[in-house]
């Protein structure tokens, strides 16, 4: 008990974003200082100011364990989950706290993600099969080798990290970009798949892959270890392959 | 006037029993008219954060029979039979089903799905992504529920109550969060699949949206909550934070150690330690035995002390860094994030940790309730598989074959039912709506939602945990009472509409509040002891007076409480025998 | 409901080290474009005759050309050395069901700049 009175002793300032639709057409700043732990992560601190300072912060969170993607925020201009950034690594200095850049801000820390949430069914992220199998059949067989193909693409928790950390995105919304094209190789990767055909006519466009220009910053933020950089990149050459494909053998495209 | 929203069939929750309920309705009657509303998008669920499987009868080695009576031994024989049995017969198609969906199951080299062994199971049958179950079980569902044009999403809409009207639920008054509006969604049926209530509790594995919302709603309507004693505590959570470590690092072969080093389980009737791993034994016996053996531990002063209270080891180094990176790497990544332990090289500090409930809406196996129109299935309902303990990885499987079963039913009752009485139904959401304003929104007291919160998850812990007796549980009682008077004087900071995070967590807590006091009424009154609900002034099992399910029913005051036989079949009620 | 979206701030590739990086790496591309023309002229010139040809040359040979194309030869330098740094994202290769680590796809990307430059330089060279 004594020792953790001496910890709660030191603070930490966070300036936080804010905005108040019903109040303000601007958004503007707000500076708390809050008692500091090492053990925290920066959802910590915003619930601490919720709970026992200000009621009125609006953020999203849920299971404080990196895997539900909804405490996603800008911290000292980086995107990151919140409840896996820990105060430690900024302590002493103070921490800037805004919602992922990129977005529309619904309120505070909360963006509007429609147009992810549209972009993810743009590109057909489902099993499509010609003929579906019976269950009776039983399991698709897969190989743990084939399993390797896509397993890292499936573990994007669409956090939107990346779409905050791509300018391409800040600069040309209609860029379908990296968490929706990393999924749509997900399936395109997964030998129980055959949609490939139809998800890369959504993909080779110029809003699709051939937008992004490789800056990488995505796979560099990315929580989960997607590499949708490199989803976009390998869709890229596939594409390019099959193009040349058609161009090269024409009547071999029935 | 604004226009009604209309739907045949609602679902509340977009978890795996909602989003496999609005799947099943979906394929069962392509013209359906479907509604989901959730308030959170549908893959922040709570279902993302299950780690170690789904059971399922697959192997040839395996019988369902023996899933079976697993499940009903763990249940300490309190789980209806015939729903077990169909529960068992129908899991295997509901994971081949997402297997054909797309769920990256990971896979044996002949590329046939791999299990893996699970506590209180007597064969491998425990169906897994690497420790990343839920989260890709979750995912898949909503992504192949994307290809429905028939499913209309309502994400972050918050449900606050049940409108029922010509003795039927015809729909729900919800919050359209991002505007603040309260709108009436009314539709012929309405499937509550709202998750558990873990955060009653201050330590628990479960995410902030685990609220006992759907719990509530039903309870509100007058349907009774069945066996809210049974609350299941996980031996091994995170101090501090209680995010889980899951029980497949011991069915992989980790071991649960105290302050000396020693396997302590095998002092209480689980061992003999060796030869390890052994199925149904040891670390791998059921979680309430597990959880109740750290307390006996405690007592006798052979765990660690820790700033978050008491902690043993789990201990999985000799299972080798190769083997943990490839079965159970969420579990690496978890201890060194939040606890800045690498397992590889040391052992992983652990308490027991609220973990489900294995109470819930009474319903019977179509996911029905006694209200017609209204249906409940995965934790917030109770059918009941589990009884007084569920076994690991019978959770998610539960939200799948009932959660489909709820759907197909619902769907049904929705075709011949259609919301009739709407301008009735309108009155109620204006009455909703005014409550929630004046009550809540702009209630004049002085009570913070936080500090009531922490009064309530307090009184749980203290009065109602691994063991309980009637003086702990009538002073819980007490002070849940106190609780609810004081929410009676709230003030939010928050008065604005748009987006209303403060709000929510009001009406949450209201919710919570009706759980809660569901959960200690009803183990006040079952004066014996069985599964996770150990009464210490109660120390047997009494098959002759508790053989029973409790119902408890909201009144004004302090619940009813009733029983309803349970469903013997084939499996007469006896020891439950571990270890061996 | 009104959402506010903040606008993109003109220095927004000064924020951040990989935005510059790859600002600058597009920016490259003009230079490494305008030497592509110089080049060209050269072929016309050739095909003009020996004395266009040497007027050129000479033209090239001025200090302010030698330093263009010392800028020219910088920027593709820089082009290269960033592109290989991304080569990892774009390549994933498997040799026996283990995928190669990154600094390997990078080193290969090396060697074979190293390999084609040397064949260019034995080509020109050589005579
Ligand atoms: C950490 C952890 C690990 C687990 N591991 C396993 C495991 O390995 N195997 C296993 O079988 N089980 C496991 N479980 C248990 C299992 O995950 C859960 O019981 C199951 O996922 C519950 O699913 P559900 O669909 O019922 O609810 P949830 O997934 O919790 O979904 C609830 C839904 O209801 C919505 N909702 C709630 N209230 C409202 C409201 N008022 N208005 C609108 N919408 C609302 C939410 O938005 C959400 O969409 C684990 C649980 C936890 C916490
Ligand atoms: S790809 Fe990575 S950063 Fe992008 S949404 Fe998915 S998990 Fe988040
Ligand atoms: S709260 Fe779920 S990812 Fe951070």
């Amino acid at each position: 008990m004594m020792a953790e009175q001496t910890v709660a002793e030191r603070t930490i300032t966070l300036e936080v974003f804010r905005y108040r639709p019903e109040q303000e057409s601007e958004p503007t700043f707000q500076t708390y200082e809050i008692p500091y732990r090492e053990d925290w992560v920066v959802l910590d601190a915003l619930n601490y100011i919720k709970d026992s300072v200000d009621g009125s912060l609006t953020y999203r969170w849920s299971c404080r364990m990196g895997v539900c993607g909804s405490c996603g925020m800008m911290v000292n201009g980086v995107p990151k989950l919140t409840c896996s950034t820990f105060l430690k690594d900024y302590y002493p200095h103070p921490i800037r706290i805004e919602p992922l850049a990129n977005f529309p801000v619904a309120r505070d820390l909360a963006i509007v993600l429609d147009d992810f949430m549209a972009k993810l069914v743009h590109v057909r992220p489902w099993i499509i099969r010609r003929q579906e199998e019976p269950l009776e059949a039983g399991e698709y067989r897969q190989t743990p080798e084939e399993l390797d193909r896509y397993k890292h693409f499936s573990m994007c928790i669409n956090c939107m990290l990346c779409y905050a950390a791509c300018p391409i995105y800040g600069l040309e919304p209609e860029f379908v970009g990296p968490a929706a094209i990393a999924l749509a190789q997900r399936y395109n990767l997964d030998s129980r798949d055959q949609g490939g055909r139809e998800r890369m006519g959504i993909l080779s466009t110029h809003e699709g892959i051939w937008a992004c220009t490789l800056v990488g910053e995505c796979t560099t933020v990315c929580p989960a270890e997607v590499d949708p950089a490199g989803a976009i990149q390998q869709a890229k050459l596939a594409s390019a392959l099959g193009w040349l494909r058609r161009v090269l053998v024409p009547w071999g495209n029935k | 006037m604004v226009d009604v929203l209309r739907h045949d069939l609602l679902i509340i929750g977009g978890g795996a029993a909602g989003l496999r309920a609005a799947t099943a309705a979906a394929q069962l009657h392509p013209r359906l008219n479907i509604a989901i509303v959730s308030k959170v998008y549908p893959m922040r669920s709570h279902t993302v954060s299950a780690e170690g499987g789904a059971g399922g009868v697959i192997k040839s080695n395996d019988s369902l029979d023996e899933h079976i009576q697993d499940t009903i031994s763990g249940s300490d024989w309190l789980a209806d039979q015939d729903a077990v049995e169909l529960f068992v017969r129908e899991a295997p198609a509901e994971l081949l089903q997402l297997e054909h969906w797309g769920c990256p199951w990971s896979r044996e080299p002949d590329g046939s799905v791999a299990v893996r062994p699970f506590g209180g199971m007597q064969k491998e049958r425990t169906w897994f992504a690497a420790d990343k179950t839920g989260f890709h079980l979750l995912h898949t569902l909503f992504q192949t529920s994307l290809q429905f044009s028939s499913i209309r999403r309502y994400d972050e809409w918050f449900a606050t109550r049940l409108v029922v009207e010509n003795g039927r639920c015809q729909g729900v008054v919800a919050i359209e969060l991002r505007t603040g509006q309260i709108r009436l969604i009314s539709a012929g049926a309405v499937i509550l699949a709202t998750g558990g209530a873990g955060r009653i509790f201050p330590f628990t594995t479960n995410g902030a949206i685990c609220t006992g919302d759907g719990m509530a709603l039903a309870y509100r309507a007058g349907v009774p909550l069945k066996d809210m004693e049974f609350v299941q505590y996980h031996p091994t959570g995170l101090p501090g934070t209680g995010i889980l470590i899951t029980e497949a690092a011991r069915g992989e072969g980790g071991i649960l150690v105290n302050k000396d080093g020693y396997r302590y389980l095998q002092d209480y009737g689980l061992g003999p330690p060796d030869p390890w791993p052994r199925l149904r034994a040891m670390e791998l016996g059921p979680r309430d035995k597990l959880s109740q053996c750290f307390v006996y531990e405690m007592q006798k002063g052979r765990t660690i002390q820790g700033p978050y209270g008491d902690i043993v080891y789990l201990d999985v180094r000799h299972l080798g860094e190769k083997k943990i990176n490839e079965k159970i790497p969420f579990v690496r990544e978890l201890a060194r994030k939040y606890v800045g332990i690498d397992p590889v090289h040391e052992p992983i500090p652990v308490r027991p940790v609220v973990h489900y409930m294995m109470g819930g809406v009474h319903t019977d196996a179509q996911g029905a309730t006694p209200l017609p129109g209204l249906y409940a299935a995965g934790e917030a309902a109770c059918v009941s598989i589990n009884g007084a303990n569920r076994l690991g990885s019978n959770s998610l499987s539960e939200c799948l074959v009932f959660g489909a079963r709820a759907g197909r039913a619902a769907a049904a009752f929705a075709r011949e039912h259609p919301a009739a009485d709407l301008a009735a139904l309108e009155a109620q959401s204006r009455d909703e709506e005014r409550r929630i304003t004046t009550t809540v929104l702009r209630a004049e007291g002085t009570e913070r939602v936080s500090t009531l919160r922490q009064e309530m998850q307090l009184a749980m812990e203290s009065g109602c945990g691994i063991f309980r007796d009637e003086a702990s549980l009538q002073e819980t009682c007490n002070r849940l009472a106190r609780a609810r008077g004081r929410f009676m004087r709230l003030w939010l900071d928050d008065r604005s509409r748009v987006y209303n995070t403060e709000l929510v967590a009001a009406l949450e807590l209201d919710f919570m509040l009706d759980a809660a006091e569901a959960v200690a009424y009803s183990a006040l009154a079952r004066t014996e002891s069985r599964g996770s609900h150990q009464r210490t002034d109660h120390p047997q099992r009494d098959d002759a007076r508790f053989l029973k399910h409790t119902l408890a029913y909201r009144t004004g005051g302090a619940p009813r409480v009733d029983y309803l036989d349970v469903a013997i079949t084939r499996w007469p009620p006896a020891q439950r025998v571990y270890g061996g | 409901m009104r959402a506010y979206s903040r606008p993109t701030e003109f220095n927004w590739w000064l924020t951040n080290r990989t935005y510059f990086f790859f600002v600058v790496r597009e920016l490259t591309s003009v230079l490494i474009a305008a030497y592509m023309v110089f080049l060209l002229v050269l072929l016309r010139r050739l095909a003009a005759g020996p004395e266009a040809y040497a007027a050129y040359l000479r033209f090239l040979g001025s200090p302010g050309m030698l330093l263009f194309h010392l800028a020219a030869l910088a920027a593709a330098l820089y082009h290269s050395i960033t592109w290989f740094r991304l080569a990892p994202m774009a390549i994933t290769l498997r040799v026996r069901g283990r995928r190669v680590p990154g600094a390997t796809v990078v080193a290969a990307n090396y060697a074979a700049w190293l390999v084609v430059s040397l064949v260019v330089a034995w080509i020109v060279l050589r005579s």
